[in-house]
């Protein structure tokens, strides 16, 4: 490089920054367009702008993001960070600096919002169990641990708000789903349901808030409960899904969210398998299965439910494949790039953002053409999450 | 990068996983597959396990939690998996000499990416 560049980074410095910051008024703008890409081995956040397809700026200092997933605040101005070693970071978007962080447990694997936008939940490993925090200051306002048997507590994954500042959850070694009412934190109130089915490993809540789907890894099926009822009870869904086939080794855990749903249609990776499983959604009969390139990990509906796109564990994690909902059919196989993470669609889906971490980059393609509109470099990207999700339940 | 295995005393007794430590430590690979490896356990065992390695969905892997077990039979999970459980095997990735350098590895402290 030219040895006067760092010169010109000096005037800038001393000369024209002050100059900038003295004349100019602070600019006004909204975040319904912004979010953040997570870089799993450097434990920062890019925040992203997807109107303009760039990077506005980088956060770090958020520790360890090997696992990371994102919530953001009704106000869409704050994504709520919640890292594989308990840290939970409250990330300012427009001012592009970390607000707050604590660490609030050992191992965590996700968190929620409540409806009300005032508490965030932890879904906790290590200390199984849940936190809930204030969202304006992260105090903690509730501990509530995931304890079963003889004074053994499990894990908890597949955390969802529900109407009514609910969570609802799985407990991975226990095979039960509570759900927790901390409308008044300091006396949370706990139902429980066990036997749900055996080690639930995700959950979803369906975009209407009514039902929870947990994926179950150790057996066939999906355990439901529909949160209407007076007294729900758990039943089991598409239960003989793989009778009598051998199931392959997953590579990766599936993950499942309420982006499964797609008009009366929900879209559920199988587990062991490669297929993608439809089920009707007023009956939760299974409606079709559809033969994919490989172990689904994220089965995600475009936001006009016209589509589904699907990526893939290990070792066909190259891939991403896109379903018409119309026809059934696939209609689209791309090769974004080597080990494909996550995906996300802009708000209303014209276009879909993909990570591929081995290739250091995100890639946009226009959902409509399948053209590439963009590539952006980021290190190991993982998780991508637009600030729309703070305006649906279950996100 | 670290990969080579530098000193081949492995101070295994120091470790503690007995008689097993005085065999021959197990065969370094190819720098680039050495990469691919450390890339492999850190990113995809990482999906489970960490990726630092201390744990997740699976059970963390640093010496401390690994000492107790001897290193055939850490080599055989890793290669076959654990049935009844979410470890799957790997045996179609990589080779046993691999298998066993890994497993050398994770009971030093696995190394780091190369940035």
């Amino acid at each position: 490089m030219s040895g006067r560049k760092p010169f010109r980074v000096w005037i800038w410095f001393f000369f024209v920054c002050p100059l900038l910051a003295w004349g100019a008024e602070p600019i006004l703008r909204g975040t319904g367009d912004l979010g953040v890409i997570v870089e799993r081995g450097a434990g920062r956040v890019l925040i992203v702008n997807t109107s303009s397809n760039s990077i506005v700026q980088r956060v770090d200092g958020l520790g360890d993001l090997s696992h990371a997933s994102v919530v953001f605040s009704r106000d869409q101005r704050y994504a709520y960070v919640f890292g594989r070693d308990g840290g939970l970071s409250k990330v300012d978007l427009l001012r592009g600096t970390l607000d707050t962080r604590i660490v609030q447990g050992g191992n965590s694997i996700g968190g929620a919002i409540s409806q009300n936008g005032k508490l965030v939940a932890v879904a906790n490993y290590e200390p199984g169990g849940l936190k809930v925090f204030s969202a304006d200051t992260l105090e903690p306002v509730a501990d509530i641990p995931a304890a079963y048997g003889d004074g053994k507590r499990s894990k908890v994954v597949g955390i969802a708000d529900l109407p009514g500042d609910r969570f609802i959850y799985s407990l991975f070694d226990a095979d039960q789903l509570w759900i927790a009412d901390v409308r008044d934190p300091k006396a949370p109130k706990v139902e429980k349901f066990s036997g749900i089915g055996r080690a639930p490993y995700d959950g979803l809540v369906t975009p209407d808030g009514r039902h929870y789907l947990a994926g179950l890894f150790g057996e066939d099926g999906i355990a439901l409960l529909d949160t209407w009822q007076p007294r729900p009870a758990v039943q089991r869904i598409l239960a003989h899904y793989g009778q009598g086939e051998q199931k392959r080794p997953v590579y990766k855990m599936p993950h499942l969210r309420g982006w499964a749903v797609a008009g009366r249609q929900v879209y559920l990776p199988a587990v062991g398998r490669r297929e993608v499983l439809v089920a009707d959604t007023t009956n939760w009969k299974e409606t079709a299965r559809i033969a994919v390139r490989g172990q689904p990990v994220f089965v995600v509906a475009r936001p006009d439910s016209r589509q589904v796109w699907v990526n893939f564990a290990f070792p066909d994690n190259g891939f991403v494949q896109v379903i018409d909902t119309l026809t059934g059919q696939i209609i689209q196989t791309l090769e974004p790039g080597k080990a494909v993470l996550h995906l996300e669609f802009t708000p209303r889906g014209e276009a879909v953002w993909i990570s591929a971490r081995d290739d250091n980059k995100v890639v946009i393609y226009d959902t409509a053409s399948f053209t590439k509109l963009a590539e952006l470099p980021a290190e190991s990207p993982s998780g991508i999450f637009f600030t729309a999700r703070a305006h649906r339940i279950g996100f | 990068m670290a990969v080579g295995l530098g000193s081949a005393a492995l101070s295994g007794i120091g470790l503690g996983y007995g008689p097993l430590a005085l065999a021959d430590p197990p065969p370094a690979p190819a720098p680039e597959r050495g990469r691919e490896l450390i890339r492999l356990v850190r990113q995809d065992c990482g999906s489970c396990h960490g990726m630092t390695l201390r744990g997740g969905l699976g059970p963390a892997l640093l010496p401390e939690n690994l000492s107790a077990q001897s290193p055939p039979a850490l080599k055989y999970t890793i290669l076959f998996g654990r049935p009844g459980t979410a470890m799957p095997p790997w045996q179609p990735f990589m080779t046993e000499a691999e298998a066993d350098w890994i497993v050398t590895q994770l009971l030093r402290g696995f190394p780091e990416e190369a940035k």
